[in-house]
């Protein structure tokens, strides 16, 4: 980010009045990135869209997969750019490290058992 | 006495005990929504078959446009906070807020429009299907008596209402069903089938979330402004805290909008 261009009111915070922040904020500049976001945000959307409606001897599953794909990616804008993960601190990288550990760990958990059937029958 | 580390971060975590309570917080409903989706999962890989076409597109797309916006202006309420522009923070923030509402009422007409919606078997094996129109005053089902109007269609094969997206050309119309007729009946609510309940719980979960954050940004617009002339740093962090939680919404809202609209 560069530096600060806005001017600061009486009695409000600096520029890098928060300590988790320590980069100057420049408003205008900021507001440049999100208009960037939100069309790549609406592209991605868009993208989706289209590929749900792609004819039929593309498979669901094929299409699914595609989506999904495309929505991982949009994720990652908004995670990484609107909730600044991209630049935060390690901790929170940590925290962030056992939470999908464990999220894959549930995935992967229900998945095997889906043909886990209980005893004494042989089908869902 | 003062509640240590509102502001400055810990040494320890190099955060303030807001960001790191957010975070860890995130965290839980990560797992609440993962294990969700897994439900969703495997509920739809062992499904025999599951429904395409069944949800508006354009009303969902417009959601998802409305929460990418929602995201937008929370981040730039919070980035004129850093600034020291006040106005902007008032401006973004009501903005926010308003589209938030918008969110919940379009889902709101989506609920209603499945509420409508009924499947209707018929006594000679066919199966009517669509929305009320026009319930008779003397309609009772138990007693055969009266007529149900919809406006929909006829088909004979219940097959024919799953993949809406694979049929061109669906002619709608209105038809009065006399109650003598009808074997059984009922709506699109999450009772209807699998893929409803799915549709409810996930959408109606995340809707709660997002009116939670509607409080919470409203309380921070209204009456929780006031910290802005005591103590603006605070403020400045309970806003990036709440804007945390909504962009976690938006994500949520970002894989639920193709998972349940496009797939």
């Amino acid at each position: 980010m560069s530096e600060l261009k806005t001017a600061e009111p009486h009695g409000a915070p600096p520029a890098d009045a928060s300590p988790a922040h320590e980069h100057p904020v420049d408003f205008n500049n900021y507001v440049r990135r999100c208009v960037f976001i939100f069309i790549a945000i609406l592209c991605a959307v868009s993208l989706m869209i289209w590929i749900s409606f792609l004819p039929e001897h593309y498979t669901w599953a094929a299409k699914v997969g595609m989506i999904l794909a495309v929505a991982c990616a949009n994720a990652f804008v908004v995670a990484g750019f609107l909730m600044h993960l991209l630049s935060e601190k390690k901790m929170i990288y940590t925290l962030l490290g056992f939470t999908v550990f464990f999220v894959l760990g549930l995935f992967v958990l229900t998945i095997c058992a889906t043909n886990d059937f209980p005893t004494g029958t042989t089908s869902h | 006495m003062d509640i240590p580390y509102t502001v400055q971060p810990r040494p320890d975590t190099g955060l303030y005990n807001a960001k790191l309570g957010i975070w860890l917080f995130l965290a839980s409903e990560v797992m609440l929504f993962g294990g969700l989706f897994s439900g969703y999962v495997l509920l739809r890989v062992g499904a025999d078959q599951w429904p395409h076409g069944w949800l508006s597109v354009p009303l969902g797309t417009t959601n998802t446009v409305i929460l990418a916006l929602s995201a937008i202006t929370t981040l730039l309420a919070w980035v004129a906070c850093k600034v020291g522009h006040f106005g902007k923070f008032k401006f973004f923030h009501a903005c926010t807020l308003l589209l938030a509402l918008t969110f919940l009422c379009i889902k709101g007409y989506e609920y209603h429009d499945k509420w409508i919606h009924y499947e209707i078997k018929l006594s000679d094996g066919t199966f009517a299907d669509g929305h009320l129109v026009e319930k008779s005053a003397d309609f009772d089902l138990a007693k055969k008596t009266g007529t149900f109007t919809i406006h929909g269609r006829i088909v004979t094969d219940e097959n024919d209402l799953y993949d809406l997206r694979a049929q061109k050309n669906i002619q709608l119309k209105e038809i009065a069903v006399p109650a003598a007729d009808i074997k059984s009946m009922e709506n699109y609510g999450p009772w209807h089938n699998t893929y409803l309940a799915l549709y409810f719980t996930l959408t109606g979960l995340h809707a709660l979330h997002i009116l939670g954050g509607s409080i919470v940004i409203g309380y921070l617009w209204g009456p929780g402004r006031r910290m802005w002339k005591t103590d603006p740093k605070r403020f400045t962090n309970r806003i990036e805290v709440s804007g945390l939680f909504w962009h976690f919404v938006d994500l949520v809202w970002i894989f639920l909008f193709p998972v349940l609209y496009l797939t």
